[in-house]
């Protein structure tokens, strides 16, 4: 059970990590416009028969 | 008739064959020239997938662009453009954006033009950031390109409050973040503690395990559950300031974390008692969730009505002996002679010395069609000079503007404004107050008896009675609701609104534009003699009305097109006249068009007399047309015992005509003062009531009623100030928002009800010292997960 000495300071530093890869994002602006960047995949430059059925009435 | 929409905005057309165009090799109809330019420019650009990815409809195109040249000079550019390198980068703020489409559309358009670097537009806040090349292309140039498109940029200046508000969203998302990853750690780590518990762990492993929680819940408590913190000392600070108890649900909340947070760490000092770590961080974490999407709907809403503070250009054009400026805005001095050119918003009041022009002042009115303005007229601050040039002088500027004289009205009517408590914190007042008295009772009898266990008895209180399940009670409910009635196009704008609507009585309508369609209609011909057909006395109506900026010229438009007129003379105020094929016609008031004959129109609705020669040829009646679901909305209004009233500035028999129609009661000829004293009149009475307009006239008939909504079409300012605005202008769903409000309040009793029959019914066993803290904290999860789940009712429904 001693590896919990050596394991459970790892769990925290990777913890610590994505922290600070969380807070940089947020300061980076990507969490202010969750809309657009989920829906970008979709737009593609050729339409095709597919995203017909996305429009809405 | 058919009811066709416009392909670009979802107007109703009203000639289908007006406006045309090709796309996709489908025709379709528009309802405006602005429009089809929008929509051809897209077309030209090869975007014309755009209409296929946007999931809502796009503003009504300006016909107008307006001028952006003075945004090239250096000392206007100052306050929004950095220089980055070679390049140039802007901040624009742009209006019109509809969802996550209209930002594909601006980013593919945009990169197309020489010069442009990169562009990065933001759905959600409308704030675009453009980088270009100041050598290769001119910043005037594709601000004028934006607005080609049907999204006018504004420069993001001044503009701190906005990003105050995107600045606390990013800080509120950090705090949940932190909680949310704290959360998952300590839960695992908890379980091991319990499951070593039940199966028996060495001291040596419980102590490292109670450490680690405690170094990650520590971030939790001093980091993510700060907004509560701050809420709770500023509720204590005013109680006592004011010597009244008006104690927030975050005294309850913070005092549960407090005490939970320095009893587990006590415990894991003195190698005793319990650790409550992992109640702590998942309780902070439902709670900051419920805070932060309640912000980001906030910032939505008012990131969709803030383009108001834009309405004044930065630059005018002041007229000196030799010739004239451009100066900025701040540097005008009253009496100074400013010109205004065509398309140009008027940054001033004033009144106009030379030239004559028609002026747009749907930002006041509501009304899009100009208003023709001659030597000797004034003009208004934040208008739109839609034609010819004229030079006016400066009257009034800055915060002594009409503009600005509404904006403070409405800022003090809104502050009267009768408003409820939030019932949660009424609740939490009291609760907070019995808790401590339990608590420090419970502590003294078991001083008394066992001295050795009261410390965890009554911690054990404490957690048992943490008003979790009583502080999500509320937000969990109102989220959900607001976000169903947004879904469907009834947008809340103030938290109160929803507990307002369950106690509103009375329903207030403005007539014009929120029950009528706000556009006048030709409704029935009634021919004098047999000189003319129906067919042709609207014909000849059309043609004498055309380049009239009267309003109800506009009932005529759909019959243009056959004659054309010579001579036209339109008297303000009494009608028009004009020559086709030699015959002399005349139209509008009967004194004016016949003034020898005498004859009097047949009812006292709202007729127009057309006479050829001087001789009366037919009355045409002219009506503004009842909005389609106003019937039906008013049937279910009455259905659920509320009374319906029209409230309306408009003469009395068009009022009671409607009134009669509609089966409701009204009021007539009343100015915007008398509308606020007839409300206040009502309100002393004890009447509470909602009012729908539109009109800037409504606007402090809107902030001085107990609840507001503004119609959708209605102008920007009565938008910003109401309550609740109506996405579709689908009165039927005014009727929709009282039944959810009705819903809502019902989830929020049953989970006051249940939450707080939880707390009692815990209570007095763990004052006995029977519930083990580990079941007290697995009921108050349950507590907390069963109020969740009941509130999400609300999403359907």
């Amino acid at each position: 059970m001693e590896i919990l000495y050596l394991l459970i300071p790892i769990g925290l530093a990777f913890i610590a990590l994505a922290i600070r890869f969380l807070f940089w994002a947020i300061q980076n602006g990507q969490y202010d416009d969750l809309d657009t960047e989920g829906q970008r995949i979709l737009f593609e430059e050729k339409p095709d028969q597919s995203s017909k059925n996305q429009e809405e009435p | 008739m058919s009811e066709q929409q416009c392909f670009h905005c979802g107007l109703l057309v009203s000639d289908p064959q007006e406006f045309t165009l090709k796309v996709e090799s489908q025709t379709q109809s528009f309802c405006c020239a602005g429009c089809q330019a929008v929509t051809s420019m897209i077309i030209q650009g090869g975007l014309e997938q755009f209409y296929q990815y946007r999931s809502s409809l796009n503003q009504r195109a300006e016909q107008q662009i307006s001028d952006y040249t003075a945004f090239d000079r250096s000392e206007i550019q100052q306050s929004f453009v950095n220089v980055e390198g070679k390049y140039k980068q802007a901040r624009l703020l742009l209006d019109g954006i509809t969802c996550a489409a209209c930002v594909w559309l601006i980013e593919n358009f945009l990169s197309r033009i020489d010069g442009v670097h990169q562009i990065r537009v933001n759905a959600s806040t409308h704030q675009c950031t453009l980088t270009w090349d100041p050598q290769c292309q001119s910043l005037s140039h594709i601000m004028a390109q934006l607005a080609i498109i049907g999204y006018r940029p504004y420069p993001f200046s001044a503009q701190e409050q906005r990003q105050q508000l995107i600045d606390r969203q990013r800080k509120l998302l950090m705090r949940l973040g932190v909680a949310g990853f704290a959360m998952m750690q300590v839960g695992m780590v908890a379980i091991a503690l319990y499951a070593g518990g039940i199966q028996g762990m060495d001291p040596e492993w419980i102590q490292l395990l109670r450490w680690v929680s405690l170094l990650v819940a520590t971030p939790v408590v001093l980091f993510s559950a700060q907004p509560f913190w701050s809420a709770a000392w500023r509720s204590l600070i005013h109680s006592a300031l004011s010597q009244r108890l008006r104690l927030t649900m975050d005294v309850p909340v913070s005092l549960a974390i407090l005490l939970a947070y320095l009893a587990s760490m006590w415990a894991t000092l003195t190698q005793g008692g319990e650790v409550y770590f992992d109640s702590i961080a998942m309780f902070t974490f439902f709670l900051l969730t419920g805070r932060y999407l309640e912000t980001r709907l906030r910032l939505r809403n008012q990131v969709n009505t803030m383009t108001l503070t834009q309405l004044l250009p930065l630059t005018s054009t002041r007229v000196v002996n030799n010739g004239s400026e451009q100066v900025p805005l701040n540097n005008l001095r009253l009496g100074d002679r400013v010109r205004i050119h065509s398309g140009e918003t008027i940054p001033c009041d004033g009144v106009i010395v030379q030239g004559q022009s028609a002026v747009s002042e749907a930002i006041l009115t509501g009304e899009s069609e100009p208003v023709f303005k001659t030597i000797g007229e004034r003009v208004i601050a934040g208008t739109v000079n839609s034609e010819g040039s004229f030079d006016l002088v400066v009257e009034a500027l800055g915060e002594h503007t009409r503009l600005s004289t509404i904006t403070r009205l409405v800022e003090s009517a809104e502050q009267d404004k009768p408003r409820a408590q939030q019932l949660a914190d009424r609740v939490a007042s009291y609760f907070v107050l019995v808790v401590l008295i339990v608590s420090t009772v419970v502590f003294w009898s078991w001083w008394r008896i066992q001295p050795e266990h009261a410390l965890w008895v009554t911690l054990s209180v404490l957690v048992v009675t943490c008003p979790c399940a009583l502080s999500l009670a509320t937000p969990t409910a109102l989220t959900a609701a607001i976000a169903n009635l947004t879904r469907q196009g009834f947008l809340i704008l103030k938290s109160h609104a929803l507990e307002t609507l369950t106690n509103i009585d009375r329903v207030l309508m403005d007539k014009t534009g929120t029950l009528t369609e706000g556009t006048p209609k030709v409704s029935r011909i009634l021919c004098l003699n047999d000189s003319l057909a129906a067919k042709e006395v609207l014909a000849i109506a059309a043609a004498l009305e055309e380049g009239s900026s009267h309003p109800l010229a506009l009932a005529f438009k759909p019959f243009r097109g056959k004659h054309s007129v010579r001579e036209q003379n339109i008297q303000t105020g009494a009608g028009v006249s004009g020559n086709i094929y030699g015959a002399e016609y005349r139209l509008g008031k009967s004194d004016f068009v016949a003034s020898t004959s005498h004859i009097l129109p047949p009812d006292d609705r709202q007729w127009m007399l057309l006479a050829k020669n001087q001789q009366p040829v037919a009355w045409i009646g002219v009506e503004d047309g009842v909005r389609s679901s106003a019937a039906m909305a008013i049937q279910q209004l009455k259905e659920g015992a509320l009374e319906v009233e029209v409230l309306s500035g408009d003469r009395q028999a068009p009022v009671r005509l409607l009134a009669k129609q509609l089966g409701i009661a009204y009021q007539a000829e009343h100015e915007p003062e008398e509308k606020l004293g007839y409300i206040k009149a009502l309100q002393n009475k004890g009447h509470k009531m909602l009012m729908v307009g539109d009109g800037i006239n409504d606007v402090p008939v809107l902030a001085g009623a107990d609840l507001s909504l503004a119609m959708n079409s209605a102008t920007d300012f009565a938008r910003t100030k109401a309550d609740c605005v109506l996405m579709h202008n689908d009165l039927s769903l005014i009727s929709k928002a009282f039944a959810v409000a009705k819903n809502t309040k019902k989830i929020i009793a049953q989970n006051l009800a249940w939450a707080l029959g939880y707390n009692l019914l815990a209570l007095p066993l763990a004052a006995m010292g029977y519930i083990p803290p580990y079941l007290a904290a697995a009921g108050m999860s349950a507590s907390s997960l069963i109020v969740v789940l009941n509130a999400s009712r609300l999403y359907r429904a």
